[in-house]
């Protein structure tokens, strides 16, 4: 980590520092205030167990099968260079934010008893397949994060310097010694994060694990959270239950910190690719076949919410138009606020881990427990912690775009803060030595090299924003909705078709913030 | 300089708050999401009540059933709520217990609910049977009672809803539950196989029924009039089980806080009225608490009537609920 | 082993740049023009790692226009990131001669050798990263020894250093290339360096690669885009 001169200035502090404190507040301090609130407390049953241990297999099998995946597949497409390349790329950004219910749709209508495969089958007289149970938990979650795992690591391989494939280009290194020599230690460095990250988001799934788990043996600690919530009303448990799943980010959050190296941002994902290994036909047919896979995995679901929705999309009320412009409102004020903290946190991280080592790395790890933090106690806790002072109904839209921010925070901040690292030894010091101070130094200096990564965390942020159907349940006012919501409300009350129709109006907005923000990013950024 | 422009307007939009109408007097209704959705009787109620009452009435969407009595809870007595409506049969012990509920002033002189109704704080406006909804154009050997249901093939798939997060799910079980008494732990274990997976709530749950993925799904004996009546799509039907249907009364009930004790019994009153009544059957798809002057809309007379309606009453349902609940996970976790 | 470049023609950047000439087997050529006129644009073609928009590459008179990086009989050194950072110092050396860094007693010894020769004797277990900028480069060029090429590119590779270790490892190329008498081709954009070592030089500006001039008159008399950048 690059040691920055810098002093902390007391802006530092207040930024950066109201930003974490932000973040504590709004996951510790949810469950605290719940536990607060509690009146009785209670021990840990044998089934509060099992649905522990349940959540830490189905994570780890998830985790684990999505890397081995996500790693040829970013392969295949760091080496080959084929039109509709970055089609593929933007597209990848769907699964992860599909709304649960619509995933889970989806997915049904081409693994279901009466989906896609099940139909091929029938064809060879075979029976319907039937993924009900841990496979299908696995699945779900399989195919929501190895879009992510994969542009992890084909930023990992971004980030390999040119010379490397030119010298391997030169010295004839095959193809299997680039696999030794170049990708093995950037694995090293990436795999860590990934899986503990995907591990993470793994840990907190909610209703796709029941629908998709066959049973109650399903149950996740999310869901428990919410039912305990609901069916009880026992706030202890929910909070301690939230508790358990902070632990279990504490540490593997702990975990990642020291053992991975954040991957640089550096020269993106549509440099032209320039490789001289893997010529050989048996690697083509290996990249083709595996990206082929890949593909149909991820986009035959997304294909399914296409083709339900399309109609419909043309007969929505005027109220989802209205919803709509909601969504994209608190998505854009959720993108400015993730944004902002992640910079503020980034900045002050920075200038301490000169002196204070162990504070820094702790920050970095505060940042993940959002991951792990209940959006149910989150919305909760909070609930309780203003409701005393204000009515839920007027910050209702602000609070949203808040806790969203907060949640996609651990992807902004493991984004921008290798990206400023950067940016300050690379420029930091010519700055310091023109005289520049805090706002010219940071526009000038630093904020060229930060475009990418906030464009990016910016659209992801975003688009994470559009799906949430999360804290704005409990505080939504009256005639305010959100898409979700909207689509939700449609649900209920029978309107699957007009939902399906919400469901790609939403999946399609989402994925069009994301393109912009993630656009606007790569575009130049000349001073003249 | 686009993006300022943007997120200003942006803003503007976001704290924009509906402007209400500063001198009418606000009724504040806690209710859940599907009532106060375009497609439910929400806005017909808000209407049609406006109208009578001199006043402004605010519907609140919070969650279910289950979610809205959190919320209550939540909020305590400093709610603003003046009504909650939407909670069942099963929750009434538990709001009870809250102490946040108050009589309601005058009681309807009829409702029609299957069951004699002398609760004085909690109010029926509507009511259902749970049942399960299947194709009839794909079963022809439709189950008429669960033992059926557990001798059908096993490749007969039914989708349920979790108890503990979906009210039918929580129908589903005490309906096990008085019918078949200390059998029950037998039934579960029976159905085990026939269930495809449990779903958190019942928009899943159906979505996948209409879908295909199951033969029927745990719903209401109402749920064919929707298709029948809005859709004219004659293929959904319930199936009709000997043993008896177990019911859901939906109820409100005016909250002891309440800023507007006057307004919120003329709510209630207007509740049990003809004009609120007749809203509810083809926006709630549900049986209407008072049997609207016109009957019931043309479609219903297409549904299943149970032979027995089955009911736990109101403060035995908590304890039953949770002995149920144990054998229910003890015979599906196997 | 002699380059030929027959009327080639390359994008770089907004403009093109043509480049017709030939150097001779054993020449010590370098590249010189202003900052990104094309030199180490030039210098990866004749390497292959672009391809030219028209025109053909021969060394030794065969057409090797087409053919990859890895068979063409060329040692290329970088400005940086020339060593794996997880190998050791001998292992990065030990590439050069097996990738698979499989190594015979023999080959070994070839390897300490190599070390020796570029002042770096008994440094071979260390980490690339715990050498500084000059031995990482003395390192890089210990690999391109082993590699016996008959064409040796350098690609500014010593301009971070300061003007004696620069002078230095100048030294140690032409040891380098006097012995192994290989064709040298080196980017840079001082013309002291050119000067130091070569004997020729191709003034790459304006959208040309001229043909070869013996430095040392091509310093004494620039024509107009030359003398433009030395200002004088």
């Amino acid at each position: 980590m690059a040691h920055s001169t810098q002093p902390i200035r007391p802006i530092h502090f207040i930024l950066g520092g109201s930003a974490f404190a932000l973040l504590l507040l709004l996951t510790l301090g949810t469950v605290i205030a719940l536990w607060w609130h509690a009146e009785t407390s209670v021990a840990l049953t044998p089934s509060d167990w099992s649905i522990i241990q349940f959540t830490i297999v189905q994570a780890l099998a998830s985790a684990s099968i999505s890397i081995l995946i996500a790693i040829p597949t970013a392969r295949a497409l760091s080496r080959r260079n084929f039109r509709g390349r970055q089609f593929i790329l933007t597209i990848m950004g769907a699964p992860f934010i599909l709304p649960s219910i619509v995933a889970i749709l989806g997915i049904l209508a081409v693994w279901g008893r009466s989906g896609y495969i099940s139909d091929l089958m029938a064809n060879f007289g075979v029976g319907p397949i039937n993924i009900y149970g841990f496979g299908g938990v696995v699945l779900a979650h399989v195919f929501f994060n190895i879009p992510l795992a994969t542009r992890i690591f084909l930023q990992g391989w971004s980030a390999i310097p040119i010379e490397h494939f030119r010298l391997s280009a030169q010295l004839g290194i095959n193809t299997a010694g680039i696999t030794r020599h170049l990708e093995r230690p950037m694995l090293h460095a990436a795999v860590p994060g990934a899986f503990l990250l995907i591990f993470l988001l793994c840990v907190s799934s909610f209703t796709v694990a029941l629908a998709l788990g066959g049973g109650p043996k399903a149950t996740t600690i999310e869901l428990a959270i919410y039912q305990a919530l609901r069916f009880d009303f026992n706030l202890a448990k929910a909070s301690q239950l939230a508790m358990i799943q902070f632990a279990l980010c504490v540490i593997l959050g702990g975990l990642t910190i020291l053992l991975s190296k954040p991957i640089h941002f550096s020269q993106g994902l549509d440099r032209k690719v320039e490789r001289w290994d893997a010529r050989e036909i048996q690697y083509r047919i290996f990249d083709v076949f595996i990206l082929t896979i890949v593909c149909l995995f991820l986009f035959l679901p997304l294909y399914s919410v296409f083709i339900r929705g399309i109609i419909p999309l043309f007969t929505l009320p005027s109220t989802v138009w209205v919803a709509a412009l909601n969504s994209i409102t608190v998505a854009l004020l959720s993108a400015i606020i993730s944004v902002a903290m992640a910079l503020t946190m980034s900045a002050l991280i920075i200038r301490m881990a000169h002196k204070y080592q162990t504070t820094s790395q702790a920050m970095e790890i505060v940042s993940f427990l959002t991951l792990a933090a209940s959006p149910f106690v989150i919305g909760t806790g909070l609930f309780v912690i203003t409701f005393p002072f204000i009515s839920p109904f007027t910050i209702a839209l602000p609070v949203t775009a808040l806790v969203n921010a907060a949640m996609s925070l651990p992807f902004s901040l493991r984004m921008i803060l290798p990206a400023m690292i950067r940016a300050e030894s690379h420029n930091g010091r010519l700055a310091d030595s023109l005289g520049m101070q805090t706002w010219t130094r940071f526009y000038i200096a630093i904020w060229p090299r930060l475009r990418r990564p906030v464009g990016f965390s910016a659209g992801l942020a975003a688009a994470l924003s559009m799906g949430d159907l999360g804290v704005i349940t409990l505080f939504a006012p009256p005639d305010v909705a959100t898409l979700p919501l909207i689509m939700y409300h449609m649900m209920s009350s029978y309107q699957l078709e007009a939902a399906a129709g919400v469901a790609l109006l939403l999946v399609s907005l989402s994925l069009a913030l994301f393109w912009i923000f993630d656009k606007g990013g790569r575009l130049e950024h000349n001073l003249r | 300089m686009n993006k300022l422009t943007i997120l200003a307007a942006g803003l503007t939009l976001a704290l924009a708050i509906p402007a209400h109408a500063q001198d009418l007097p606000k009724l504040t209704v806690y209710t859940y999401d599907s009532f106060v959705s375009d497609w439910g009787p929400g806005p017909s109620i808000e209407k049609a009540f406006e109208a009578t009452c001199e006043c402004d009435l605010d519907l609140v969407g919070a969650g279910d059933g289950a979610a809205l009595l959190t919320r209550l809870q939540l909020e305590g007595t400093r709610t603003e709520a003046d009504i909650a409506l939407g909670l069942d049969t099963n929750l009434i012990a538990r709001a009870n217990a809250t102490g946040l509920f108050t009589n309601y002033a005058n009681r309807p002189e009829r409702l029609d609910v299957p069951i004699t109704w002398t609760d004085d704080t909690f109010l029926p406006y509507d009511w259902g049977y749970f049942a399960f909804v299947y194709d009839n154009t794909k079963i022809s050997n439709v189950p008429n009672n669960f033992e059926a249901l557990i001798a059908m093939p096993d490749d007969f798939k039914i989708v349920i809803q979790d108890p503990r997060s979906s009210t039918p799910g929580l129908g589903l079980l005490l309906w096990v539950k008085e019918a078949y008494g200390d059998r029950a732990p037998e039934i579960w274990a029976g159905l085990a196989p026939k269930i495809l997976t449990v779903t958190a709530g019942w928009s899943e749950a159906y979505g996948m029924f209409t879908d295909g993925e199951a033969d029927m799904v745990l719903s209401y004996t109402t749920s064919p009039a929707y298709h029948i009546i809005a859709e004219g799509d004659e293929t959904k039907s319930a199936a009709k089980f000997d043993e008896g249907h177990y019911m859901q009364i939906e109820v409100a009930a005016k909250l002891a806080s309440t800023d507007q004790p006057k307004l919120a019994d003329q709510f209630l009153e207007f509740m049990t009225s003809n004009e609120f009544q007749s809203i509810i059957p083809t926006t709630n798809w549900m049986y209407p608490a008072v049997i609207p002057t016109n009957g019931l809309p043309k479609g219903f007379e297409k549904l299943i009537t149970p032979s027995k309606s089955l009911i736990i009453s109101a403060d035995k349902a908590q304890m039953v609920r949770d002995e149920a609940l144990a054998e229910w996970l003890t015979a599906l976790s196997q | 082993m002699s380059i030929t470049l027959d009327s080639i023609k390359l994008s770089h950047g907004e403009f093109t740049l043509t480049a017709d000439f030939k150097i001779k087997e054993g020449q010590k050529v370098a590249l010189l023009g202003p900052s990104g006129g094309g030199k180490s644009t030039l210098l990866s073609t004749i390497a292959g790692f672009k391809t030219p928009d028209m025109g053909r590459i021969l060394y030794n008179e065969i057409d090797i226009t087409n053919m990859p990086p890895a068979k063409r009989p060329i040692a290329l050194l970088f400005q940086e990131h020339n060593l794996f950072p997880h190998l050791s110092v001998e292992k990065n050396i030990a590439l050069g001669i097996n990738t698979t860094l499989r190594l015979s007693a023999l080959d070994i010894k070839v390897v300490k050798d190599a070390l020796y020769r570029v002042g770096l004797d008994g440094q071979g277990h260390k980490m690339p990263s715990e050498l500084s900028g000059g031995q990482q480069q003395r390192v890089a060029l210990a690999r391109c020894l082993l590699r016996k090429q008959p064409i040796l590119c350098l690609d500014e590779p010593f301009a971070a250093l300061g003007p004696a270790l620069k002078r230095e490892m100048l030294d140690l190329v032409n040891e380098i290339i006097d012995s192994t008498k290989a064709t040298l081709l080196m980017v840079t954009h001082q013309p002291e360096d050119a000067s130091y070592i070569t004997d020729q030089t191709v003034l790459v500006a304006d959208g040309k690669a001229h043909s070869p001039i013996e430095t040392t008159k091509l310093l004494a008399n620039p024509p107009i885009a030359l003398a433009q950048y030395l200002g004088t």
